[in-house]
């Protein structure tokens, strides 16, 4: 039956030729184009998978996946990390009556001091991270509010805010720089390191305040209104700072005018808002020693200040202060090594069950298309 | 010529208007009123003939087109779901964005609507102001206008070869006759030219048409679309009633032809005319698949619905759960917080449109555009393409071609569709003598050789010789003349037919049907009777053969022109002329090939052209100069020598019954050479021409199945009615009480049973029988019959069934003539195909209303039964009788077939993979009326499951409404799929009855077409068509709605995980235009080439192995359980394509977007890789289009996160994409989720494939063998089939 349909194709081919020259008038045929494509007759591959042919594919991932995941495992645990939880849920937190006396409103901020030793040197640059639990800077209408090009310098957006700011968009009639429930409530706990030197004195740890958010955010994203080199306060002078806020948006680093305003980097750290409730956001960097001898922060006693603003009870959030040394795959986490470990024994496991399968069934499946 | 008062008319007219409840029309003329205003007019009331075909017009098309389509349940979903954004409180992000999706499909849509219509109001628009002929009074003369200018009551001319402009009532022609030839083509495809009449009375000879003094009111039906119907009566003035009917219709849209100018009354116009109410446009079926995918819709909305109600209580839980306002919540812009079960209850909302790509958009826009693209490829077959018609396969339904790959029931027509419907003489019957004409079987057996083995026998003439049989046959070959004539005749036999395709004007008349071979012992009665007696049995036989008939005569080159220069009312010299010229128009070549066999065989037969003058002279005298005749007769020779078969003569015949009968009665020498509407014209053997005057014609019908012509013969003057029938229609009327003498009685009888033993032979032998009769009736029984009938005609109402009583009236009394055998022939590769149909799991089943013997026949020899088949045959006309045999039959079969697991549909399927099929295959034959008993209530159970247990069954002698309504019977009762196939108006009813209806263009007009949702020329095709495509557009859209709920549900579900995280606030992580994108753009494209071009198996394996087609019959490529497979798969993958970055992410500074890009790739390369998984055929496409998509994504979405700074907030993408590429960990994260989200199903496949491979698989894997190999492997697989083996394959 075959042969005849290919026979019947051969005789289409010659035929038209024949038909259309003894055919009435030089009508065109409607016979279809006898291409590859029209005729879905396109060479192509086709796989098939039986335990025979992907065998080498289930070893090679196996193979792949075991080394990619021992190096990802050392790699975060040669990334070290420590973690101070200061929210003061405990009567002994030093920070239990800051945490109790807390309000937006309060405007002295209260000031604690937690003790914490380090038992490993941290080499290299550490990350000074502030951790908040239990905080849904995800929420839908949190993530919603803020004005982006009110935040990109734009002049009008600056007098008049987006709608999506409400009912944080005006205060006392005059527009709120920044709008928004984002920048409302920014993070505004101050936090100090101190090293606490085995001879008794106290050493101010120098955290690095720049360099924090991305570049891209500070020198595109983010723009102060009016140009670099104006006067902050002038430009903001018709507007009011949000509610939550104790100074106006112009006097978040006075000391240094390119970390100031819109482009302050703790602000700007802040309105990228987290993915998920518990986060950490970078706050200071410690770079590390000129000399390159000693580490960054050698073990022993440390104390962190805090300068309590930040109220965290009302939704049983927690605040801590993380540090950590980074690596190419960033902060620690082993949970990337242990699934490519996992994954990658599961393949060579299933490898392993498909070459006995393929020994046990394979072959006749090759030999005889009937299985008895 | 007395004016009708206008006055009264108005009245009329006016009392028309307030009674619309009448069932008439009646129009006048519009002559008298011409310079009135509109408000006078009295046919004002009627449409114009303007037509708008168009919907819309320019300022309407936005508003109605969008009304139009919201009336899909999917469009309203999606405005409604766009509207949902702009409410305040459900939060949405970017209303305005929301809104995209749907406007893009709606603008597509609207865009394809758009034009399409702005190419109809182009079309009207043409066709509107084509010019045309209006009488007008002023001027007194017809004068040009346009076609939206015609009005009904107005007088329109029309010319030769000029379009119709509207339904005219015909009043004059140019013809003398009064007839008007039209051509139906753009109506129905129909090519045979159709002849209509002026009404009686009104035909003036060579005058000029005066419409000005038309005076009588037309009085007819309302606008119906019934093309074949139409009645109504001219009132005179002096209430003389004139009937009409549809023949003196001239249709809008047809082509008058031969006839240098028509005129009449416009009765029906524009919309109302019958070609524009019978224009419904394309036909739109729901499909199976589409069916179940709409459940399946449902489904998701249940989902939907489920996903939103645990976000909307999860986020009241929620916000329950904090002892005081978090700073992150966000108070209205009062300053005022919401209850939270208000929040919840606005929430639900809220995850609506977050969650509503649930429901997916584009699945009905890409099943359209995918169906669009299968049917490219259908008809893009060349294997699908004819060349003898030039015509490819017509997919004239567009939404059901997956539908072709799941036919449980084929239900064919036979006439026609298993066959040629090319009819052969091969036998017949006269008197009770049986001729069997062997010569002419030889000659039918040649052609066969040729058309089997073209190429080698054709050109060699050593081999012709031993193909005939017959020792006699083989000296007439000695002439080398005549040699090459038979072998010319062989050779021609394609080629002509391809030519007669070509140019299919030449309905039923390739050589196969025109040139008969007589018979010789025949031919000598015939001779004997000519020369002695000029009249009896052999002679009335051969005269009714000729006469009765409604065949009409046109020539080949001159057939579109009208044939000038024809008879006045003198009979001899004028029709000399005019034979000359047929003659030389036609040439007869064929016909005097086969006649030349006869002279050379010695001088017992004669040249039937070379006339014995003497035995012509004492009869013809009257009519025939002998002179004349001998001039005209050499003359004839001169053309014949002269000129080739280039020039024919044509008979146009309505039925290709008619065409092989008159072919017959021509090889005997009695040549039909004129007809008009009141004159047959016969030339006799002797060369003298008979004229016949037509008194009545009884036209065929299928109730009466017989039909009549009632002549006045030119000599002896008596009235003859001579009557052909099916067998039973004529015989239990034969007049047994003809004669008193006894002896002549019993003659007759005895002739009547030789008769019907011959007719009993001939249905055994598979031919179509015909009976012919004669009556000889008086002239006073005439007068008072035709009283009658004129009454009939003329009525309105029950005008039918008067009709029907006066023809059963005149039709009694009979006097048997013979009876004709007619093969028809069946179609190459019948067998073949029924057999690969039916191993395919397809019962097939032939209505047909043919008899039982002969219907049988065809059935074994299309392999349709087997003779080792058990046949059961049911023919009774009692019911008890046959409710007893049915009860006895289905007790015994479930005896036999009481089986374990003894479901006989699921026990086909396995055993054809696994073990034969056990129970013997039984074949079922039941007859018409047995089958309306069947069909009884009572009854209809237990024949339905007799059906079930057939292998086979055959119906004979039903009406087109029995074979529709057991199409309907079976598509009803057994819920199975079922396809019809026909090539007949009989089959309409069946065609549009099915689930799939196919039209075979063929012989018998274009009505099966019309009505069809594909097209195809031959029977074969069928195969090809079901089991390769039907099987690839059914895997291929199956698989495509299961990928497309699939990709909807695990990319929406990565949004519902991140509820979890959220606070069931409705935070989406990817960016609201990328989601858009996603499925707009990225992931659009590889399931609609999917859906289109994807070859699982490729066409030769399909046919060479039907058992494949079986996973389509039981839908297996898109069941209930695939569907929630493949929702748990995707619910698994989304698990995977959210957890796996979760935990890599959480707890570290990642935004909210941040975090989303992963997951959004991640779910990229998981649904392409799916696809990839899914496919199982790589072509150049493939890759292009999936390799183009994964580079779309990641270019669009790098353009979008350069670009965008501060342009779509929230969602805040600057820079992201970068930032996540410059990571390492984004890879890594990417390359395990993808790999663990698509491990299960990649495992499944493998495992499958290896331990448990389905057919196809297994058909893939003989792909790969060597043709040789694969031959041998798919015999084994046959054979195994076929001979018991033990089961279970996965032992």
């Amino acid at each position: 039956m075959m042969a005849s349909s290919y026979n019947a194709k051969d005789e289409d081919g010659h035929h038209p030729g024949s038909v259309s020259s003894g055919g009435p008038g030089a009508v065109k045929s409607k016979k279809p184009d006898n291409t590859a494509f029209k005729q879905q007759r396109l060479p192509a591959w086709q796989p098939i998978l039986t335990a025979g042919t992907v065998l080498p594919a289930f070893f090679m991932i196996g193979l792949i996946f075991i080394p990619i995941g021992i190096g990802l495992l050392v790699t975060s645990n040669n990334i070290k990390e420590f973690e101070v939880d200061y929210t003061g849920v405990d009567m002994s937190s030093p920070c239990f009556n800051c945490a109790q006396n807390y309000s937006w409103n309060s405007t002295s901020g209260c000031t604690c001091s937690v003790p914490f030793t380090l038992d490993q040197p941290f080499e290299s640059n550490v990350f000074m991270y502030y951790g908040l639990s239990n905080f849904y800077q995800n929420h839908r209408r949190y993530v919603k509010s803020r004005d982006d090009s009110q935040l990109n310098g734009d002049k009008s957006s600056l007098l008049n805010p987006s709608k999506e700011c409400e009912p944080y968009r005006t205060s006392d009639k005059k527009p709120i720089a920044p709008c928004g429930a984002i920048a409302n409530s920014l993070f505004n706990d101050t936090l100090e390191l101190f090293y606490n030197h085995p001879n008794g004195s106290r050493i101010a740890i120098n955290l690095v305040k720049t360099g924090i958010a991305w570049w891209t955010d500070k020198h595109v994203k983010f723009r102060n209104p009016g140009g670099i080199n104006n006067n902050l306060s002038v430009v903001f002078q018709d507007t009011s700072k949000p509610v939550n806020w104790h100074k106006a948006v112009y006097e978040l680093d006075p000391s240094d005018p390119d970390n100031n305003g819109f482009i302050n980097e703790d602000f700007i750290v802040w309105m990228r808002t987290a993915a998920l409730p518990t986060f950490r956001k970078l706050y200071r960097i410690i770079q590390k020693k000129k000399d390159n001898m000693t580490p960054t922060l050698p073990p022993g006693n440390y104390s962190l200040d805090v300068t309590y603003n930040y109220p965290v009870r009302s939704f049983d959030g927690r605040k801590r202060m993380i540090l950590s040394t980074i690596s190419w795959m960033g902060g620690k986490n082993p949970f990337l090594g242990i699934a490519y470990i996992t994954v990658g024994s599961v393949c060579f496991f299933l490898g392993v069950v498909l070459l006995i399968i393929h020994h046990k069934y394979g072959n006749r499946n090759n030999n005889a298309d009937i299985p008895n | 010529m007395t004016w009708t008062n206008p006055l009264t008319l108005l009245r009329q007219g006016w009392t028309r208007h307030w009674n619309p409840e009448r069932p008439v029309r009646t129009v006048v003329s519009n002559l008298p009123f011409e310079d009135l205003k509109k408000r006078e007019q009295p046919n004002r009331q009627y449409e114009g003939n303007a037509i708008k075909t168009n919907k819309y017009r320019l300022w309407s098309f936005i508003p109605m087109n969008l009304f139009e389509q919201f009336h899909r349940m999917a469009n309203i979903y999606f405005v409604g779901l766009a509207i949902l954004n702009f409410v305040p409180v459900v939060n949405a992000f970017q209303p305005e964005v929301a809104l995209i999706p749907i406007c893009i499909i709606l603008a597509l849509t609207a865009v394809k609507d758009g034009w399409e219509d702005f190419r109809r109001y182009q079309t009207d628009q043409q066709l509107n102001n084509t010019p045309c002929f209006i009488f007008s009074r002023k001027q007194m003369c017809f004068v040009e206008r346009r076609w939206k200018d015609v009005r009904v009551g107005d007088f329109v001319r029309v010319l030769s070869n000029e379009i119709i402009p509207a339904d005219i009532l015909l009043l004059h022609t140019s013809d003398p006759n009064g007839v008007c030839h039209m051509e139906t083509s753009n109506l129905d495809g129909e090519t045979s030219l159709k002849q209509r009449k002026v009404v009686p009375g009104f035909s003036t000879l060579g005058e000029p048409f005066q419409p000005h003094t038309f005076d009588s009111t037309v009085v007819c039906e309302n606008p119906n679309n019934n093309l074949n119907l139409f009645k109504g009566y001219v009132e005179r003035p002096d209430k003389r009633r004139t009937g009409f009917g549809i023949d003196s219709l001239l249709l809008r849209g047809c082509m008058v032809r031969n006839t240098d100018d028509a005129a009449g009354i416009v009765v029906y116009t524009g919309h109302e005319t019958k070609s524009m109410l019978n224009n419904s446009g394309p036909r739109y079926k729901r499909s199976k698949i589409e069916r179940k995918m709409n459940t399946d819709v449902l489904f998701c909305v249940v989902l939907l619905f489920f996903m939103c109600l645990i976000g909307a209580l999860g986020h009241a839980i929620w916000l329950e759960s904090f002892p005081s306002i978090p700073s992150y919540i966000v108070p209205d812009s009062n300053g005022n917080y919401t209850p939270s079960v208000l929040s919840g209850f606005y929430m639900f909302f809220t995850m609506i449109i977050l969650l509503q790509v649930m429901i997916p958009v584009s699945l009905y826009v890409s099943i359209e555009l995918v169906k669009m693209g299968q049917i490219f490829f259908i008809t893009q077959d060349v294997e699908l393409y004819d060349e003898e018609l030039d015509r490819r396969v017509q997919c004239r339904a567009l939404n059901i071609t997956e539908d072709l790959g799941q036919i449980q029931y084929v239900f064919s027509d036979k006439t026609g569709t298993l066959t040629e419907n090319k009819m052969v003489f091969r036998r017949c019957s006269i008197m009770g003598t049986e001729y069997c004409h062997e010569e002419n079987a030889a000659r039918l057996a040649v052609i066969n050789g040729a058309n089997e083995e073209e190429e080698v026998t054709i050109y060699q003439q050593t081999k012709l010789p031993s193909l005939f049989p017959l020792e006699e046959l083989q000296d007439i070959h000695t002439g080398d003349e005549n040699q090459a004539n038979a072998q010319v005749t062989a050779a021609n036999q394609r080629r002509s037919r391809e030519a007669a395709g070509a140019q299919s004007d030449m309905a039923f008349s390739s050589p196969l049907e025109t040139v008969v071979v007589p018979d010789r012992k025949l031919m000598l009665e015939v001779d004997r009777e000519m020369a002695s007696i000029q009249t009896g049995p052999y002679l009335d036989f051969f005269l009714a053969l000729a006469v009765c008939n409604t065949v009409l005569l046109s020539s080949v080159t001159a057939q579109r022109q009208r044939v000038k220069g024809r008879r006045s009312s003198s009979y001899s010299g004028g029709s000399f002329h005019n034979m000359r010229q047929w003659f030389r128009k036609c040439g007869l070549g064929k016909v005097f090939t086969s006649m030349r066999f006869f002279k050379r065989r010695g001088e017992t037969l004669r040249d039937p052209f070379s006339i014995d003058e003497d035995e012509s002279d004492g009869f013809h005298s009257s009519d025939v100069s002998d002179a004349t005749g001998q001039k005209d007769i050499s003359s004839e020779r001169k053309v014949k020598s002269g000129l080739s078969g280039s020039e024919e003569m044509c008979y146009e015949a309505h039925s290709p019954d008619e065409a092989a009968l008159i072919h017959a009665a021509k090889a005997y020498g009695f040549t039909m050479v004129e007809r008009t509407p009141h004159y047959v014209t016969v030339k006799l053997p002797d060369g003298a021409l008979l004229k016949f005057e037509v008194l009545d014609i009884l036209t065929f019908d299928s109730t009466r199945r017989r039909m009549s012509i009632i002549v006045r013969h030119p000599h002896t003057k008596e009235i003859i009615m001579y009557t052909k029938g099916a067998d039973s229609a004529i015989m239990e009327r034969l007049g047994n009480v003809f004669t008193d003498m006894s002896q002549v009685y019993s003659e007759a009888k005895q002739t009547a049973v030789k008769t019907q033993r011959d007719l009993d032979m001939y249905a055994r032998n598979g031919l179509r029988t015909l009976c012919f009769a004669k009556k000889v009736i008086s002239e006073q029984e005439f007068r008072a019959w035709s009283a009658l009938r004129q009454e009939a005609l003329s009525a309105i109402d029950e005008k039918e069934e008067r009709l029907m009583e006066t023809a059963n009236f005149i039709e009694s009394s009979f006097t048997l003539l013979g009876a004709t055998g007619i093969e028809d022939r069946l179609q190459e590769s019948v067998p073949e195909t029924i057999q690969a149909l039916r191993r395919a799991g397809m019962q097939v089943w032939v209505l047909t209303g043919d008899k039982p013997e002969t219907a049988i026949n065809i059935a074994y020899s299309c392999k349709l039964l087997e003779h080792e088949d058990l046949v059961f045959t049911f023919s009774t006309n009692r019911k008890s009788v046959f409710k007893m045999r049915v009860e006895d039959t289905l007790g015994e079969l479930r005896r036999s077939t009481l089986s374990p697991g003894a479901d006989p549909q699921f026990r086909g399927y396995s055993s054809a993979f696994t073990g034969p099929l056990m129970e013997p295959s039984i074949g079922l034959v039941i007859d018409g009326s047995t089958l309306s008993m069947a069909m009884s209530d009572e009854l209809v159970e237990q024949f339905v499951e007799l059906c079930k247990h057939c292998r086979a069954v055959l119906c004979c002698r039903v009406t087109p409404l029995q074979k529709s309504a057991v199409v309907k019977l079976i598509r009803q009762k057994l819920r199975v799929m079922t396809l019809a196939v026909g090539d007949g108006a009989n089959d309409v009813n069946m065609i549009q009855a099915a689930d799939v209806g196919i039209g075979v263009s063929g012989q018998e007009g274009m009505q099966a077409v019309m009505a069809s949702d594909f097209a195809i020329t031959r029977f074969k095709h069928l195969q090809r068509l079901l089991l390769v495509h039907g099987h690839w557009c059914y895997s291929r859209l199956a698989n495509m709605v299961i990928y497309f709920f699939y990709k909807n549900v695990a990319y929406v579900n990565l949004l519902f995980w991140y509820q979890f995280f959220c606070g069931f606030s409705a935070t989406a992580m990817i960016d609201y235009w990328l989601m858009i994108f996603f499925n707009l753009f990225f992931t659009s494209a590889p399931p609609i080439m999917f859906g289109i071009m994807e070859k699982e198996v490729s066409d030769s394996t399909l046919l060479s192995l039907p058992e494949l087609y079986k996973r389509g019959q039981h839908s297996e490529g898109y069941r209930r359980s695939t569907f929630w497979i493949a929702i748990l798969d995707a619910f698994y993958q989304s698990l995977v394509c959210f957890f796996i970055p979760y935990w890599t992410y959480n707890g570290s500074d990642i935004g909210i977007f941040a975090f989303g890009t992963p997951m959004n790739t991640v779910s990229l390369f998981t649904i392409i890789l799916h696809l990839a998984i899914e496919i199982k055929s790589w072509t150049v496409v493939h890759w292009v289009i999936m390799i183009g998509s994964v580079l779309v994504y990641f270019i669009v979405t790098l353009a979008y996160s350069a670009i965008c700074i501060s342009c779509n907030p929230p969602s805040d993408p600057y820079w992201i994409m970068h930032k996540q590429m410059a990571d390492p960990m984004f890879y890594l994260v990417c390359i395990l989720t993808t790999v663990v989200a698509l491990l299960p199903r990649y495992t499944l496949h493998v495992l499958r494939g290896t331990l448990a491979p389905s057919p196809h698989l297994r058909a893939r894997q003989l792909e790969r063998l060597s043709p040789s190999h694969r031959e041998q492997r798919i015999r084994e697989w046959r054979g195994l089939r076929d001979t018991c083996i033990s089961p279970s394959p996965s032992a």
